[in-house]
């Protein structure tokens, strides 16, 4: 067993870290404050390979393992939760489904633009009324000739509005079978007639991402654009899921990463009643609590990142990452804005934006209350 | 056009968790809790001379004397572009004074066929600011100091911009082979991307100690130096700081005008 890092995944995180504080840091509070997607950064990450990490090379990416991958989306939302998500949507929920599902066509079409950051992927799963409960999709693709005819509208879909958005692949009925719904993933590029994208939304955090209501109005693509075989969508996404809830639990580390180092340096710097606050245990122990459970969490993210590299099925491992770093990254924006006292809750200072960037960690790709489902499957109960 | 880099893994003085403390010996500063970077005026000879060599052709040498750990710093500059690397290493090159870098560097040196060499002006710890000229000078060749700006003229010329105080560019004419010396800001240093990294840990790093350079104990270390290290201190803390009263708008324009008077600004 050994829990080292390799030397290229520690000098990837050094660049990365590097990247991150000098081009992203000093811009973090403008952007978010603007809520305006950043295409020049997103352009340089995409030069330093960071959109495409785990994609083998001959489709335009990395050939980099998930912990690499990890690494990479920590070290992005340590300092910008946005980007983090950015990145972690177009990576798990962009490219995956076409490189885990895609026909060999398919993925030079798409993922090769997609791995290389020419072109941002996403994936619309979440319907009005189809959210934790994502069977209940009710979007519907008739094939009509050669072509699939596409009705329904897809909610908080990320990365699907920008001027570089490509492709979006969705989940749609696209018929009936002995099991009920037969659910098929759809990919649709950008530009297909029928394919309304909404103004973004006006969200509490993550502001400087992008997400979008999509609706499809007798939205037409090519019968070859269905991705893996009809009907096999819903197990599709669960092993799409898998890989997302991977980064979102690497998001959480590199935020609840950021909090810690905001919360120790406030403590040596504020002074009251004569000392650093940080000499009284009723601030300094949060900070220990909060140190040990980013470890904790990073240690449960990494593992599940390992699992995955071995070839081995790791949703469970997942669903633990997921669901325990969500919820450290909570606790420690929290704990972050009370040891800043009320300059915690102004905006001059990062952690009232981390606290605000925290909160849809415990929501998006599966919220806790489906990741203890998750859990309680694997238990028997 | 081959060009030879020496670079040094220097403490981070960015990170504000970076104290100095002097150690037990006197003669050196407790480095247990630091974390290290490259030198900020090496990481632009690098650039230069990938930017040189993407222009060019030719081939990127890194060359640096460190411990084993100073293998990140030579690693990234592999992955951004390096094509080979040299670490020197040896207990027996403690204490050395510039000069004795500069002959330990030399002796690395010498055996490559080389049309520049690159050193940054200055190291951001011991800021001796003269490794480069002294290499030059062992090296048998011109050099060049601060320099902002390279630019090839002909196969054995280089026209170099020198940064002059107030930032004033000297223009001349150098050849080659030569010795330029680095200043910040000649570019703008990029990242290395994962692929560079991964093919960076294919590279070589050669590992050179006192017997492969082929100089004796006496040439290197304090016994090979010019001047030797005798202890540091550490300033003491003055009563002269002149706090400034009023409010924010107050303090603020006296604040300019001191910077202003003092040509701070
Ligand atoms: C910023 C943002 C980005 C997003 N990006 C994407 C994207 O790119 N693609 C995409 O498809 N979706 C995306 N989503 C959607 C997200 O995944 C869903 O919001 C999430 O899955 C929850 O669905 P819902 O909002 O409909 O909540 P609901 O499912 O309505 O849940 C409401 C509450 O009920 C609880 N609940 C529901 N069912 C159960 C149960 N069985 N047991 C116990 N409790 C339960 C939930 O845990 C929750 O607390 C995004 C959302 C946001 C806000």
């Amino acid at each position: 067993m050994d829990f080292g890092l390799t030397e290229e995944q520690e000098l990837f995180r050094k660049t990365v870290r590097d990247f991150a504080e000098a081009e992203i840091a000093p811009r973090a509070a403008e952007l978010d404050e603007k809520g305006e997607f950043p295409y020049d950064i997103v352009s340089k990450m995409a030069e330093l390979g960071l959109l495409g990490l785990p994609i083998p090379e001959e489709y335009g990416g990395c050939g980099a393992d998930m912990v690499t991958y990890c690494i990479g989306i920590e070290e992005i939302s340590r300092v910008s939760a946005s980007l983090g998500i950015t990145m972690a949507a177009h990576t798990s929920l962009g490219c995956m489904p076409i490189y885990l599902f895609g026909n060999e066509e398919q993925k030079r079409k798409w993922l090769v633009p997609l791995a290389r950051g020419e072109m941002l992927g996403s994936f619309g799963l979440t319907e009005p009324e189809a959210g934790s409960d994502a069977r209940a999709t009710k979007t519907t693709a008739v094939l009509d000739g050669d072509e699939w005819v596409i009705n329904g509208t897809k909610v908080f879909i990320t990365n699907s509005g920008t001027r570089i958005s490509g492709v979006v692949t969705i989940t749609a009925v696209t018929g009936e079978n002995e099991k009920g719904k037969e659910i098929s993933n759809i990919i649709i590029p950008h530009g297909t007639p029928g394919l309304e994208i909404a103004p973004p939304y006006r969200k509490m955090g993550w502001r400087y991402s992008d997400t979008r209501e999509l609706s499809f109005v007798d939205c037409r693509v090519p019968k070859e654009n269905l991705l893996g075989e009809r009907g096999g969508g819903l197990r599709a996404f669960l092993r799409v899921l898998d890989c997302g809830r991977i980064g979102v639990a690497a998001l959480s580390v590199g935020l609840a990463q950021a909090c810690l180092e905001e919360s120790v340096k406030y403590a040596k710097e504020r002074v009251q009643f004569g000392e650093p606050i940080g000499k009284k245990q009723g601030v300094s122990f949060k900070c220990a609590d909060m140190y040990m459970e980013v470890e904790l969490a990073r240690l449960a993210t990494y593992k599940a990142a390992w699992v995955a590299d071995q070839g081995r099925r790791y949703t469970r491992e997942a669903s633990i990452a997921k669901l325990f770093a969500s919820e450290t990254a909570m606790r420690a924006a929290s704990a972050a804005v009370q040891i800043h006292g009320g300059y915690g809750y102004i905006e001059d200072y990062p952690v009232c934006r981390y606290f605000r960037d925290a909160k849809i960690l415990e929501i998006g790709e599966g919220t806790s209350e489906i990741q203890r489902l998750v859990l309680t499957r694997h238990l028997g109960l | 056009m081959n060009i030879v880099v020496c670079v040094k893994q220097v403490p981070d003085t960015s990170d504000p968790d970076t104290e100095v403390h002097i150690d037990s010996t006197g003669r050196g500063v407790d480095q247990s809790k630091f974390s290290f970077v490259i030198n900020e005026a090496d990481n632009y000879g690098v650039e230069e001379a990938i930017l040189l060599k993407e222009k060019h052709g030719g081939e990127v040498v890194i060359v640096s004397i460190g411990p084993e750990a100073a293998n990140q710093v030579i690693r990234m500059a592999l992955a951004k572009g390096g094509d080979r690397a040299i670490r020197l290493e040896d207990e027996a090159f403690a204490f050395s004074d510039v000069y004795a870098t500069a002959k330990i560097l030399q002796s690395a040196i010498k055996d490559i066929e080389f049309d520049v060499v690159m050193t940054g002006c200055m190291a951001s710890d011991d800021g001796y600011a003269a490794t480069g000229q002294t290499l030059a000078q062992l090296l048998g060749v011109p050099h060049a100091a601060y320099v902002k700006s390279v630019e090839v003229i002909d196969e054995k010329t280089l026209k170099v911009g020198r940064e002059l105080e107030g930032g004033l560019l000297e223009m001349s004419e150098i050849k080659m082979p030569c010795v330029l010396t680095i200043q910040t800001g000649i570019n703008e240093p990029r990242y290395a991307s994962f692929k560079g990294i991964r093919e960076a840990s294919k590279k070589e790093i050669k590992i050179m100690d006192l017997a492969a350079t082929g100089l004796s104990s006496d040439e290197v270390g304090e016994n090979g130096s010019l001047s030797v290290l005798k202890g540091y201190s550490m300033p003491e803390v003055g009563e002269l700081a002149e706090i400034l009263e009023g409010d924010a708008s107050e303090t603020s324009t006296k604040l300019a005008t001191i910077l202003k008077e003092k040509g701070l600004v």
